[in-house]
């Protein structure tokens, strides 16, 4: 990896949108801008697909301005805090998941929630798209940019072990996009594509080894049926037989909102949580479908820009790492909705209803606005 | 990584690779939100069509109403068969994925016994997807509330409003108005699958059954939204459902109960003609059921309960129980001993012991007067006489010189053998017996024997009370026919058929000559031994209107010859029938009235009580009428 980050030169960088104001601000209006129109666009659809119920949109409101606040308070921590702090977190979600596992709240199949005591139950999952990016970066950092064939294993320890725990959930959607977030990281750093090459070899002799001796058999049948839907025809294969056919059903322009058949009649299940796409498919059409895509497809450019502009490699490896999970997560959600991806189970980000992917996810962009937008340490 | 160091930040440098690799990412994050574009694209453009097609009949469904069926009603405007809304449990087949639980929860909400919930099993395994199989019928206040609260427990239920016949006379008249029953798969095969869409029930007996056409009505259609449960959401459109027919009958309910106390709790029937319409008044057949049982239960037991019974409750003596006439055949035998010219008014038979023989035969035949000691003839017998004394010896005379061929081909006008009903279905026959009947039926040929017994109504012959009531018409009218029928009138004019044409070869004054023989039956007294009719004793000493009868007892068993009939040595089935036919005002009749009691002893002191308080009720109803 000597060909990518590593080299000191100093770059100073200056744009409108973005920076420190004042030296003790940190923002940036493009990406707010389109954070708020989406959260603004998304408590409409979900006006609807409550049903036109002010109490939920009430609660997610609160849970929205909870994530700005998440946002705008994470952007503010300066680089070199997160990088002190980025083993603890890691322990910490750790910890988390293993409570998940042994003490955790079961819900359609899968247990994914935490309920402490004085506390909202929550998906420790949805912290791992924070934590897993500054782990990685703070490992390649402390590597100094130079991974040696033992540091990769060390690698696929530090990721292996939360995504693991991930995956026994199951929740196999977030595990594989953590997995392949964290690939995308190191790709991003320039890790040479014959370590990928040797990565994907790896995969192909473990994959039938896991298979048959890790897995339990409930596991292999929930895979199984994961890409057969019509082998439980009344669950899997009722939602997405019911979710394109209600996007379908919307053509060009929708049904107008509120006016959904296939969502306010019960035909599609999960239609405020992670089946929203197909309510906006069904009352708002393609042309706001397409919309929403490029709205997602825009914060991804911008993130990806900031993560180009940071001073310093940590904050470049953190800040793709953010923004390519949350990607994923766009990505799988609605391939799922669409009938492209099996069912997994996976929220819209920012848009679906409920508060732990929410507040995660401007959490998220807080902390790449921070470690991407932060000039200070570098001045020091 | 086990040193915590401090952060020493290593500047970005973005060489190329970096920003080649970073621009792929971009590339190929545009690349997977155009692969969801160009899948949008798909679904919403290029298939929309078929998506919206889908999701139209998702919610759309469209629900066959049932039409409410037409009404009954008697000649006074007294309901005989009506519609009731009632609240029924049930279940749309497609929403059953666990029985078991679903039995459960039906057991928490019903009383279910194990022949509904096997009825229930077969109903739901036979129904269609979206069909809705009833559960339980008319449910109660409590259960409806216990339903409406739990409801999330038992989110597969349905709660829906059904009509449901019902007879408020219940036994009373369900030999007459018959009942519907719960279509099964059997009669689907039969029944036009569009118009009975939705119908859960067909007439199956009675009028219901006859008029099944006009009662039924057509279905209507609605267009529903449901939710993806099946519950209705919303109504789009309504085709409503056009009632069936209200259909208005000759009978009189209160006739008809009068002539059911009559009867009381034997078994037997009773039937009253109006003999200027040929409307039936009351047509009582006993015991009887309960109608309504066809249409509540759901179990099926309702049937094999009753048919198991050793009364035969659902047998309808009056149209199906077929008797042996007994006397009451020998007033038309002298009309076709007269039709034949092989009587008149004046010939006379010498009977002095009550016994005959034919020639060249040893075989005695006896009158039913005839006693061991020799005493029971009954001196000299006219026709007149042979009837109001109901002599046998009489028509064994006739029945030595009349051939049965010509016998049969003169009762065949009266409607001896056939159902000369309009519209009852399901009427019996009867037998009429002739030479050819009886070499089809027993393989042997007509002996003179035979006749013997056809004389006195003991033989082949047979007839069912509606038979006799209809014989009893004729008189009344004079040899005029009015068939039977039960319809009086429908919202749209029904064409029952044509009357037949008046019995033949008989004159005017034989006629008004036999009357006056079946008038003396009920009202010749006070003459002394062996000379007042032989109802008189029993309903004509204070009768105040004149009425014309007669009565027939009917051997159930051949009494041995040389031994007297004693009712008292016989077990009750073996007992003689007991048979009387009348009608009143003899001048001007207004009704006629045929009973038959099984095994209820001798036709003139049993049967013709019956048939006198019938035309009692009938009359006296007439004259408050009149005085209104």
């Amino acid at each position: 990896m000597n060909d990518g980050l590593g080299s000191r030169s100093t770059r100073a960088h200056h744009h409108f949108f973005s920076g420190s104001y004042g030296q003790t601000f940190q923002f940036d209006l493009v990406l707010i801008t389109l954070t708020l129109l989406l959260l603004g666009f998304g408590l409409i659809v979900l006006y609807s697909a409550l049903g036109q119920s002010w109490s939920g949109i009430l609660n997610q409101g609160i849970r929205l301005c909870l994530g700005l606040g998440c946002l705008m308070l994470a952007s503010q921590l300066r680089v070199s805090t997160y990088y002190r702090w980025a083993p603890t977190v890691y322990a910490g979600t750790i910890l988390l998941l293993f409570a998940v596992e042994l003490f955790g709240v079961s819900s359609k199949g899968s247990q994914r929630w935490l309920d402490l005591p004085g506390l909202p139950s929550f998906q420790p999952s949805e912290f791992l798209k924070i934590t897993l990016p500054l782990i990685v970066g703070w490992y390649i950092t402390t590597r100094n940019f130079k991974l040696k064939s033992l540091d990769y294993l060390a690698l696929i320890l530090i990721v292996g072990l939360p995504t693991g725990l991930v995956f026994l959930q199951p929740d196999y959607g977030t595990a594989l996009i953590l997995l392949i977030g964290v690939a995308a990281m190191l790709f991003l750093c320039g890790v040479r594509l014959r370590w990928f090459a040797g990565g994907l070899v790896l995969v192909a002799i473990s994959a039938p080894i896991i298979w048959n001796f890790v897995f339990r058999e409930y596991h292999r049948k929930r895979i199984i049926t994961l890409f057969n839907p019509e082998r439980d025809p009344l669950n899997a294969g009722w939602n997405i037989i019911q979710s394109k056919t209600a996007v379908g059903s919307g053509g060009l322009t929708g049904k107008g909102l509120f006016e959904g058949t296939q969502s306010h009649l019960d035909f599609l299940p999960e239609g405020h949580t992670d089946f929203i796409i197909a309510v906006i498919g069904e009352e708002l059409g393609f042309v706001w479908c397409v919309a929403l895509l490029c709205c997602y497809l825009l914060i991804f450019s911008r993130l990806m820009y900031l993560s180009t502009t940071a001073t310093n490699g940590f904050g470049y490896v953190v800040g793709t790492g953010i923004t390519v999970i949350f990607f994923g997560y766009v990505f799988v959600n609605v391939a799922m909705v669409l009938g492209l991806l099996p069912v997994v189970g996976l929220p819209l980000p920012l848009v679906s209803y409920g508060g732990s992917s929410a507040i995660t996810t401007m959490a998220a962009f807080g902390v790449a606005l921070a470690v991407c937008t932060h000039k200070q340490d570098l001045e020091k | 990584m086990s040193t915590k160091r401090a952060y020493d930040p290593v500047p970005l440098t973005l060489s190329k690779t970096i920003v080649y690799r970073a621009s792929a990412s971009a590339v190929v994050a545009s690349f997977l939100i155009l692969l969801l574009v160009a899948r949008l694209f798909q679904l919403q453009i290029v298939e929309h069509e078929r998506y919206a097609t889908q999701a139209t009949d998702n919610r759309l469904t469209t629900q066959t109403i049932p039409p409410p069926r037409g009404l009954i009603y008697d000649r006074n405007n007294n309901i005989l068969a009506s519609n009731r809304i009632v609240p029924s449990l049930a279940v749309i087949k497609e929403n059953v994925d666990d029985i078991d639980n679903l039995l459960t929860n039906i057991h928490a909400l019903v009383d279910f016994s194990a022949a509904e919930e096997s009825s229930f099993r077969t109903r739901l395994e036979n129904a269609k997807g979206d069909e809705r199989v009833i559960i339980k019928r008319d449910l109660t206040d409590e259960q409806l509330a216990f339903e409406a609260v739990n409801r999330h427990r038992f989110g597969n239920f349905l709660v829906i409003t059904e009509i449901l016949r019902e007879y408020p006379h219940k036994a009373l008249a369900s030999h007459v108005v018959g009942s519907v029953r719960q279509i099964t798969v059997e009669d689907l095969q039969q029944l036009d699958p569009v118009r009975y869409r939705g119908s859960k029930f067909v007439g199956r007996r009675g009028i219901e059954h006859y008029y099944e056409n006009l009662l039924h009505g057509e279905i209507g259609l609605r267009q529903v939204e449901v939710n993806a449960s099946g519950r209705v959401m919303s109504e789009i459109s309504v085709d409503p459902a056009t009632r069936g027919q209200t259909l208005t009958l000759h009978l009189d309910i209160e006739l008809q109960r009068v002539a059911d106390e009559a009867l009381g709790d034997r078994r037997g029937a009773v039937v009253a003609i109006d003999p200027k319409s040929g409307g039936v008044l009351a047509l009582v057949s006993k015991p009887s059921y309960d109608p309504n049982v066809f249409v509540t239960g759901l179990a099926g037991r309702e049937y094999d309960q009753l048919s198991a019974r050793a009364d035969a409750p659902l047998f309808n003596r009056a149209i199906q129980g077929k008797y042996p006439p007994g006397s009451t055949i020998k007033p038309v035998l002298g009309m076709a001993g007269l039709a034949a010219g092989v009587i008149d008014w004046d010939l006379e038979f010498d009977d002095p012991r009550g016994e005959f023989r034919l020639p060249d035969s040893e075989k005695v035949w006896r009158d039913w007067n005839w006693k061991k000691s020799g005493v029971g003839g009954q001196g000299q017998v006219d026709l007149f006489r042979s009837i109001y004394r109901s002599s046998n010896i009489y028509y064994f005379h006739l029945g030595a010189v009349l051939d049965i061929d010509t016998f049969a081909a003169f009762l065949g006008q009266w409607g001896y053998g056939r159902n000369t009903s309009l519209d009852i279905f399901d009427a019996d026959p009867g037998i009429l017996p002739n030479n050819t009947w009886k070499q089809d039926n027993t393989g042997d040929s007509w002996y003179p024997g035979d006749n013997m017994n056809f004389v006195i109504g003991q033989g082949f012959t047979l007839v069912t009370p509606l038979q006799l009531a209809t014989i009893a018409t004729i008189f009344a009218n004079r040899g005029k026919w009015v068939r039977p029928r039960l319809l009086l009138s429908s919202e749209q004019p029904v064409e029952l058929g044509q009357d037949y044409p008046p019995v033949q070869g008989v004159a005017e004054n034989e006629w008004e000559r036999m009357i006056e023989a079946l008038t003396a039956v009920v009202h010749r007294g006070h003459k002394g031994y062996l000379q007042n009719g032989l109802a008189w004793a029993h309903i004509g000493m204070d009768i105040p209107y004149q009425m014309a009868g007669k009565s027939g007892t009917a051997q159930v068993v051949a009494i041995p010859e040389g031994e007297e009939y004693d009712e008292e040595l016989l077990p009750e089935d073996q007992r003689k029938h007991a048979l009387f036919f009348g009608f009143a005002p003899v001048h001007d009749p207004v009704i006629a009235v045929a009973t038959v009691i099984e095994n209820g002893g001798g036709g003139s002191e049993n049967a013709a009580p019956v048939v006198r308080r019938v035309i009692d009720s009938y009359l006296a109803d007439i004259v408050a009428k009149n005085d209104e």
